[in-house]
């Protein structure tokens, strides 16, 4: 008798284990999958911003005509981006060409006193801090859900439920990993 | 007696364990005051020849554990409205221009840190300065003045933030936002009480109506020495719980920005910023990221300056934040 309720109580303990081991991995996996809309909301705000920047430096930078088509036609084709991969490709297009559009704003005066150009800039970088942020906490919540299903005794469980690793989001165009150029001449 | 940061799971639960230890002891000290004025002044259980007494229920030790427990519930639900409040902090305006690099970094400290989104206010005071403050992470408000947007610039603002938001993680804001409610019913009560006891202690001669003996005396003694000291003690609790939490928070809020150098320029800007945060009271000085009483208050070093700050010196925290950004001191 007291083996067979020791038993009962054996069974009872392992299976809320089971419970709960599972629903930690369901909600880690529920917050992986958030982390990476998150980067999507950001994008979609930045391919939103662009064409309004371009339509106010275009005035004040006409002779940059180039530079500023070159940045509506890697927004365009970010825009049309399909799968993880090709989009990964396309908005670090985008993100180098703006940065060449706020290098060359810099030698623009008029362009850098404006107003609305400044809170447009400032719009813009604060939403490419914001892709930044949220690619960083896609992977570090990413990490703690690829830990769970892989240390033991969370493998098991991982194994038994069939739950996929997360890939993490890694700097795929070579150029974006190159340290940039650093200039040393003090600015003033 | 610096320790390394715990990591913020540790810290989380340490909080959550230490707000309920602070409320507890304050409701019992609490009670403890109350007994002391039963028994010295109303004179409970006490015998007058030809069947006199005083006042058989404890009505004071009753009253104050009453208004003890309500006060630590209340300091609990809106001890961050009062702590805004006696700050002078106002909302910002969701689109107002002069405001919108700031509450765009703390769009981006959102998302990084993956919380909710905080409630952020301007606190209209020249020396640079900032806390945060709430219930938890869904009930957090974060205050800047309006010094700290006008000196740093848009990374040091975003360290700042980085560090506030750390707080809001870890709970620090619940542990240390019902801690200043306290202090300030302490001191009320503290001032109260004295004041009671000048007018009571008059009309009964408290000490010679009691024949007590040495232990009576020595509890006066106790009594009087704690409710004078009431205020002093709160606030050296106060410093204690916060200053080990602005390292974890430096390191936390660096582990956001992933930029740890920024902070550290912001720490020496605010350091530099000699003048005292006037807007911040007291009793809150343990919320700021800085010693709001400003200049040498955050540059003091060693054993007693450890035991009488809130804050640990600003010179020791741009040290471990550099050492972090690999930069040499």
């Amino acid at each position: 008798m007291t083996f067979f309720v020791g038993f009962i109580v054996l069974v009872m303990v392992v299976l809320l284990w089971v419970v709960v081991q599972y629903n930690r991995l369901v909600t880690l996996r529920n917050q992986t999958e958030n982390g990476w809309k998150q980067i999507d909301v950001q994008l979609k705000r930045r391919h939103d911003l662009i064409p309004n920047l371009v339509n106010t430096v275009k005035g004040y930078m006409e002779f940059e005509q180039e530079t500023l088509e070159k940045v509506i036609r890697a927004r365009n084709a970010a825009v049309a981006a399909t799968g993880v991969a090709d989009a990964a490709e396309k908005e670090g297009a985008l993100t180098g060409a703006l940065s060449r559009l706020f290098a060359l704003a810099e030698n623009y005066p008029n362009l850098k006193s404006n107003e609305n150009v400044r809170q447009l800039q400032e719009e813009l970088s604060s939403t490419e801090n914001k892709i930044s942020f949220a690619r960083q906490f896609y992977n570090d919540i990413a990490t703690r859900f690829n830990i769970a299903q892989q240390v033991f005794p969370g493998n098991i469980i991982a194994s038994l439920f069939g739950f996929q690793r997360s890939e993490l989001f890694e700097v795929h165009d070579a150029g974006e990993r190159e340290v940039p150029d650093v200039n040393l001449s003090l600015k003033k | 007696m610096a320790q390394l940061p715990r990591n913020i799971y540790e810290q989380q639960s340490a909080n959550r364990r230490n707000t309920i230890l602070v409320m507890a002891l304050f409701i019992l000290f609490f009670g403890f005051l109350g007994f002391g004025f039963d028994y010295f002044i109303l004179g409970f259980w006490e015998e007058y020849p030809g069947g006199l007494h005083g006042t058989d229920f404890p009505f004071a030790t009753a009253g104050a554990l009453l208004f003890g427990t309500i006060s630590a519930a209340w300091s609990l639900e809106s001890g961050a409205k009062t702590v805004l409040s006696s700050a002078g902090a106002e909302p910002v305006v969701p689109g107002d221009p002069r405001y919108q690099q700031l509450s765009n970094v703390v769009d981006e400290m959102t998302i990084a840190s993956g919380l909710p989104r905080p409630q952020l206010y301007i606190i209209p005071d020249p020396d640079p300065n900032a806390f945060a403050t709430g219930k938890d992470p869904q009930h957090a408000s974060v205050a800047v003045t309006q010094g700290l947007v006008d000196k740093l610039d848009r990374d040091e603002l975003q360290g700042v933030i980085a560090h506030e938001m750390s707080h809001v993680r870890n709970y620090d804001i619940r542990t240390m936002t019902v801690v200043a409610a306290l202090i300030g019913a302490v001191m009320l009560l503290s001032e109260y009480g004295l004041r009671m006891m000048r007018f009571g202690g008059g009309r009964k001669r408290s000490s010679s109506s009691r024949g007590g003996g040495v232990g009576s005396a020595i509890f006066l003694v106790v009594w009087l020495v704690a409710m004078l000291l009431a205020p002093l003690i709160a606030r050296i609790l106060a410093m204690a719980v916060s200053r080990q939490r602005e390292y974890l928070a430096d390191a936390s809020g660096a582990e956001l920005t992933r930029n740890p150098g920024a902070l550290a320029a912001a720490l020496k800007k605010i350091d530099d910023a000699v003048d005292p945060t006037r807007s911040i009271k007291k009793g809150t000085a343990h919320l700021c990221i800085a010693d709001p009483l400003g200049g040498e208050a955050n540059d003091r070093e060693g054993f007693l300056a450890d035991f009488f700050a809130t804050h640990p010196p600003i010179a020791r925290r741009i040290t471990l934040l550099k050492a972090m950004a690999y930069q040499h001191v």
